[in-house]
């Protein structure tokens, strides 16, 4: 019964320009079914445009894409069938009701008129809308209207959901919404294609991450393998005596690892690859009665991890020499 | 009745969302017909919201009615109801061709919102919210259109072919405005916000309405201008229109108005289409 493949989307050498901008310049993606796939960069980096040509609704200049085993140029009907599509700018009508949005979209799928109104009140209640449901999409808060959108491309169960940045200008109670949505729908066996400039929420939601930037793929893995790529976690402490920093930062580059600069005169943070070397780290300021107020060991946080490769394609400049001592 | 409640008042309901997504079986596709007339009630939908939008479109007619028939009207023809007489059916043409330009306006709107990215998202037949938005606008033009003849009427306008001639003429002013429409579909998707749709759009029909046999009997022209206003294809219409109204129907002039509306569309539904598709 199933048509489902193992592959939600299987993109090779996806490029599209924009007269003389190159949005995208040869983006692979594998993206498994079942799973929400997280693709992660800046503003700009050609992540909306990745996903509309997954969408079908631009062509690639060049390069190929399987959806749900489907080719996104010469079987667009087909991909448009299967997959749903919360674009950038939220896809609802602004000038009719939540209710009315839900019905259209109920309407264009084939739904008849009972049926496309049934449905369309079971999703205005499941998504928390059905109060407002008579009023104006235009009037409604950021979060009603990121759901009501959810909630439109799920009016028929499609196998696949594109996310495009799902969750940019929400309050986090809105955004923890979003968050819960998207994890039922993958519970419930949708592939989620989620593009965000949020770190934390490719590593809250995505069970793989590509890291975009300027049109190109440059990393892939897993939020842990990303993390792991980047090297080390690292080890913060807050000194009492500011004065003595530059002591601590020698003891420390030595005896943990390297120490980057901080805006913080009290805060050292050096690179710190196992727990042990931390202790030592620490024994050693004890050792030399340099006080803490605080310290903390934490893993590389995906921001780290996003600075740490796209810094080396942007290293124009040199990295800080200035350091005292 | 609360209208301002608490906005982060509702909430997911995330084991109703794992239901509502579990439970559905894919409903056979609509056919093109009746995609377009789900397009067409989205259409309606949005006058029934923003009734005044159809205000809009006929204020500028209505006022340029009044303000010809009481100011220009007795030198022009004579006298007030002579002129009305003359200048009703080419009104009804302009308060009908100013709505077209919406036509335009409201497509670009929608392009600059996502929920065009939606419907392009959709398995369904492609010019289908074209000719969908295109239904809905038709029960404007009738509205713009209905307002003129009935104010005339209030005025003292009696069509000498009777109801059924300012039918006619309504049904042919509107049949050009479908044709029209598309060169505004055209700017619609060719300019960048819809007060530039807008803009562009007025500063054409603006000029055609004025230089065309609207208002004035062209033969007072000076010769060059006149034979302008004569070949300008809403002299055209207007001119069917009137013998519509007056009962005698100008059948060169019904063709030609219909012909110049087929040509419009022949030429500028295909392009409509293409920039859409490729927007």
């Amino acid at each position: 019964m199933s048509t489902r493949t193992a592959l939600a989307i299987e993109a090779t050498g996806l490029t599209k320009s924009f007269g003389e901008t190159q949005a995208v310049a040869g983006v692979d993606l594998v993206v498994p079914a079942g799973s929400i796939y997280g693709v992660l960069g800046p503003n700009g980096a050609g992540k909306t445009t990745t996903i509309r040509m997954l969408a079908t609704l631009i062509r690639p200049d060049a390069g190929s894409a399987r959806v749900l085993g489907h080719d996104v140029t010469t079987e667009a009907d087909a991909v448009r069938g299967l997959v749903s599509l919360t674009g950038q700018l939220a896809s609802v009508d602004e000038e009719l009701t939540g209710r009315e949005n839900l019905v259209l979209i109920g309407r264009l799928l084939g739904h008849r008129r009972a049926a496309a109104r049934a449905r369309a009140d079971e999703l205005l209640e499941a998504f928390g809308i059905a109060e407002a449901a008579t009023r104006l999409v235009k009037h409604y808060s950021g979060g009603m209207r990121r759901r009501l959108d959810i909630a439109a491309s799920i009016v028929v169960t499609p196998q696949l959901v594109f996310l495009d940045e799902p969750t940019t200008g929400l309050d986090p109670r809105s955004r923890n919404q979003v968050w819960e949505i998207a994890r039922a729908l993958v519970a419930e066996g949708t592939t989620i294609l989620l593009c965000t400039q949020y770190l934390e929420e490719a590593d809250q939601l995505a069970d793989g991450i590509a890291v975009i930037d300027r049109g190109r793929v440059i990393a892939e893995g897993t939020p842990g393998q990303l993390k792991a790529s980047v090297g080390s976690g690292r080890l913060h402490v807050r000194l009492l005596d500011p004065g003595r920093r530059a002591e601590a930062a020698g003891l420390f580059d030595r005896a943990v690892g390297a120490v980057t600069p901080a805006a913080d005169p009290t805060v050292l943070t050096a690179a710190c690859a196992d727990a042990g070397r931390a202790a030592v780290g620490l024994a050693e300021l004890a050792r030399a009665g340099i006080g803490l107020a605080d310290f903390s060991l934490d893993q590389p946080s995906l921001d780290e991890v996003f600075l740490a490769l796209t810094g080396h394609l942007a290293a124009d400049e040199p990295a800080l020499q200035e350091q005292p001592s | 009745m609360t209208t301002t409640t608490d906005p982060a008042a509702g909430a997911a309901d995330t084991a109703a969302v794992r239901r509502a997504i579990a439970a559905t079986a894919r409903p056979p596709r609509p056919g093109p017909l009746s995609t377009a007339l789900t397009f067409g009630w989205r259409g309606m939908l949005k006058v029934k919201h923003v009734p005044e939008q159809l205000l809009d479109v006929t204020v500028t007619p209505v006022m340029f009615l009044l303000m010809f028939t009481y100011l220009f009207g007795g030198a022009i023809a004579g006298s007030t109801s002579a002129y009305l007489d003359y200048t009703l059916p080419g009104l009804l043409v302009m308060s009908v061709l100013f709505t077209t330009v919406y036509s335009g306006v409201s497509l670009n709107t929608d392009l600059t919102k996502g929920v065009v990215d939606r419907f392009r998202s959709l398995p369904i037949w492609r010019p289908a919210p074209l000719l969908g938005s295109l239904l809905g606008d038709s029960v404007r033009y009738v509205v713009a259109g209905t307002v003129i003849i009935v104010v005339g009427i209030a005025l003292g306008y009696r069509p000498e072919g009777g109801p059924l001639g300012a039918v006619a003429a309504l049904a042919l002013v509107v049949v050009f405005s479908f044709g029209l429409s598309w060169v505004f579909s055209v700017l619609g998707l060719l300019m960048r916000s819809p007060n530039a749709v807008m803009n562009a759009g007025f500063m054409g029909i603006f000029p055609l309405t004025f230089l065309s046999n609207v208002f004035v009997d062209p033969r007072t022209l000076p010769g060059p201008l006149e034979a302008f206003v004569e070949a300008n294809p809403i002299s055209v219409l207007a001119t069917a229109s009137r013998s519509l109204m007056a009962g005698q129907p100008d059948g060169v002039a019904i063709l030609v108005s219909l012909a110049v509306a087929a040509a419009l569309a022949a030429v500028f539904l295909p392009v409509t289409t293409r920039l859409y598709r490729s927007r």
